[in-house]
């Protein structure tokens, strides 16, 4: 540990109090996990009480007294939790060391303007801390479903087990179940069949309207766009019901009098169904990227011979590309979330992920729900993660940033 | 440009990709509805297992039996029947029946005889309650207890729930008039036999309401089957509404400290109806399966994995242990005589004619 600097330091008694504070609500956590919140909270507050007190009152040497904390802690946590307590302890050990220092020598004012009052460095952390509950408000949902999905019972519960870190309260029999039940994984196929093709649809045709809507010549080009985008403006049950009607009769038609097989028929319909859905994004975006594009450019082509296909692919495409990925990434997520359209237009041999996902939430609540949600997210940020690698990628070999 | 040919590349792989999978599942395969999880779960084993191994036919499951008769009535007006066997209730399958919905069934003929050869219409027996209703299973809705919440004397009568005194903290409901208004007057102290005529009067109704005022602030209200197990585990609830089935599994398979109460549980009938309107050949399929399906020996083997009574009266003679857990299924049959004891038979004919009216008003009386 580096040399600390010593802005000022504050009394005792605010340090104590401060971290007795923080003591008891860790200590809460513990207490309502072990059966008695209120236990929980006052022992953790006199214990982080008295650890602040010996390491503030009779150590000099902070380096020391900094490493006797985490010890002390890291083998608190193993004797009462286990080898997760050993870790957990740790962790703890290192956040409050730095916490008790940080608060009781004033560190926190070294990266501010020494002339703020106390309560404008108290706003100035609230603040944050502000933020960062709102931030916590925004991911817990989506976080609190991970561990749960390694329940080793049934039901969507933290079991006394899984709080204290009993590997008998976690298993991956629902992740196996995922992966082995034949209507999990008919609905992933058809998932990941119908979002790809949906997406390829909706952007092929999206990107052609929204070119030639920014073309002065279109009349009528509010209307039209109004048109191309009622489907995000309207509400999804009244699209899906009128889908419901239409696909039915051309899908009727498809099977009765061309003769098509029902099978293939029934996924035309969900993939152009979803396409409906998707293009409103892809025009969005594109008329959007299409603002900024200079009409000089596709003149220039044209004036050097170049057919409009090929001034389109060679010159407009590679400019407005950013607005074409971000709204395909849009209509996947559309048509691989979508929910009420696919349960009207499709059967059950179109059965989707979401779908899925509906009814087993409705007939029966299994955490395999909570196992395909957490591999969905992996999935997501695996895939956000690459675009973006791959964006700064093509931005740093056509030089467009610094970086 | 690169980026064109991988899309078009792309395109035209998931194209033929799609028309190849699809082409890959022809026409023999038939979709049967039904209720999803453990339930599923038993039909599976105990009739689509062995059907397919029989015949070669795949079955896909759609579990949308809750909302059956509205999506039937739309594929109906659409003329587009996707489900070739659904698996409902009595009281729906009444109303599908009277709507045209379904297709008229004669047991004599299309159903199986029992081994001893007993037409299915006598083997059946009362079951039968609509022409076009085959008749699969006895279940009860009843309420389990949390044994570890409920102090020293473990309800024995469904009226401890309404006892809020002994009894206190939340309990679940169906938000639902069936069931629960039945359970209301017969713990306001109407006797089982006049119920139906207590309710088909304005003041019963309000009478019945009137006692569900009582525990109103203590009841959270649930809509599946799946809700009452989950908050039983949870130790939401201290008892709670659900079918027999989902609490044996609470109990047996889960492990959960939970107990059931056997009085006052409502009976039901669950069965197939075979949609009307399907092609001469898919109809001959479902009635194929269902001649299979409903035999003696499948109903008893459903009982192999799900705590269901067999609707016929020669499959409970065959009724053997669980499958995985090797328990002896015929005391947790609803239809094992000390089960049987202190049910209470539901009159279908009688929500088949109030359901409407009584659903709007319970659902207003929630909303108050």
């Amino acid at each position: 540990m580096s040399e600390p600097k010593v802005i000022y330091s504050n009394p005792f008694i605010f340090t104590i109090t401060s971290m007795g504070i923080m003591g008891g609500l860790i200590g809460l956590i513990f207490g309502v996990a072990n059966g008695s919140g209120p236990i929980g909270l006052i022992f953790g507050a006199l214990f982080m009480a008295l650890i602040s007190f010996l390491a503030t009152f009779l150590s000099k040497n902070e380096s020391l007294a900094r490493y006797s904390i985490c010890v002390f802690l890291t083998l608190v946590g193993f004797y009462f939790i286990g080898v997760i307590g050993l870790f957990l302890g740790l962790m703890l050990g290192l956040f409050s060391s730095w916490f008790l220092f940080w608060l009781h020598l004033g560190r926190y004012r070294a990266k501010l303007q020494p002339y703020l009052s106390p309560g404008q460095v108290l706003w100035h952390y609230t603040f944050r801390v502000i933020c960062g509950i709102i931030f916590l408000f925004l991911i817990t949902p989506i976080l609190v479903v991970m561990p749960l999905s390694f329940n080793a019972q049934d039901f969507f519960t933290f079991t006394p087990e899984m709080l204290r870190f009993d590997p008998d309260g976690y298993s991956l029999k629902h992740y196996r179940d995922f992966f082995t039940n034949n209507e999990w994984q008919r609905s992933f196929k058809n998932s990941l069949l119908i979002a790809p093709v949906a997406t390829i649809v909706s952007v092929s045709l999206g990107t052609l309207a929204a070119i030639g809507l920014s073309q002065s010549h279109v009349p009528f080009k509010r209307a039209i766009t109004a048109v191309l985008i009622s489907p995000m403006i309207v509400p999804l049950i009244i699209s899906a019901t009128g889908m419901f009607f239409f696909y039915s009769h051309v899908g009727n038609f498809l099977e009765d009098t061309v003769g098509l097989d029902k099978n293939f028929v029934g996924y035309v319909k969900v993939i152009l169904a979803h396409s409906v859905l998707g293009i409103p994004f892809v025009i969005i975006t594109v008329t959007a990227t299409l603002v900024g594009f200079d009409n000089s450019l596709t003149r220039a082509a044209a004036n050097m011979g170049a057919d409009p296909v090929k001034t389109f692919f060679k010159i407009q495409m590679p400019l407005i590309l950013p607005g074409v990925i971000s709204g395909g990434l849009f209509a996947f997520i559309t048509s691989f979330d979508e929910v009420v359209v696919v349960m009207f237009v499709g059967s059950t041999n179109q059965k989707t992920l979401p779908w899925q996902m509906f009814t087993g939430l409705r007939e029966q609540i299994s955490p395999t729900i909570l196992a395909v949600a957490t591999i969905l997210v992996v999935i997501s940020i695996a895939l956000l993660v690459t675009l973006e690698l791959l964006r700064r990628r093509s931005e740093r070999l056509r030089g467009l940033s610094p970086g | 440009m690169n980026f064109t040919k991988t899309i078009m590349t792309t395109a035209s792989a998931a194209l033929i990709s799609g028309a190849a999978f699809a082409d890959g599942h022809m026409s023999m395969e038939m979709t049967i509805v039904s209720w999803g999880g453990a339930y599923s779960n038993s039909q599976l084993r105990a009739y689509h297992e062995p059907y397919s191994a029989k015949t070669g036919v795949t079955i896909l499951n759609d579990d949308s039996s809750s909302t059956a008769v509205a999506q039937l009535r739309a594929m109906n007006e659409a003329n587009n029947i996707t489900w070739d066997v659904v698996d409902v209730e009595a009281a729906p399958a009444m109303q599908l029946c009277d709507e045209g919905l379904a297709m008229e069934i004669d047991p004599d003929t299309m159903l199986a005889a029992a081994p001893d050869g007993t037409p299915a219409s006598e083997d059946f027996g009362d079951m039968l309650v609509s022409e076009c209703f085959i008749p699969q299973i006895v279940y009860s809705t009843t309420f389990g207890y949390r044994t570890d919440l409920v102090g020293d004397t473990p309800p024995d009568n469904v009226c401890a729930v309404f006892d809020t005194k002994t009894y206190p903290g939340k309990r679940s409901l169906f938000s639902v008039p069936i069931n629960q208004m039945e359970w209301a007057l017969l713990c306001d102290g109407v006797a089982k036999s006049e119920i139906y005529d207590v309710l088909a009067t304005e003041e019963g109704q309000d009478r019945a309401l009137a006692k569900l005022d009582t525990i109103k602030d203590d009841v959270i209200w649930v809509s599946s089957g799946s809700d009452t197990p989950q908050l039983l585990a949870d130790g939401e609830v201290i008892m709670g509404a659900t079918y027999n089935g989902r609490l044996f599994s609470l109990i047996e398979e889960q492990k959960q400290p939970v107990a059931m109460i056997w009085d006052g549980q409502v009976m039901d009938l669950d069965g197939w109806i075979i949609p009307a309107g399907l092609s001469p050949e898919r109809q001959a399929r479902a009635l194929d399966y269902i001649m299979f399906a409903t035999d003696t020996q499948r109903l008893a083997d459903q009982a192999k994995y799900i705590s269901y009574g067999p609707a016929r009266a020669s499959s409970a003679p065959l009724v053997g242990k669980h499958a995985d857990l090797g328990i002896d299924m015929a005391p947790h049959m609803p239809t094992a005589p000390e089960n049987l004891s202190r049910a209470f038979l539901m009159n279908y004919d009688f929500w088949a004619d109030y359901r409407d009216d009584l659903d709007a008003k319970f659902q207003a009386w929630l909303a108050k």
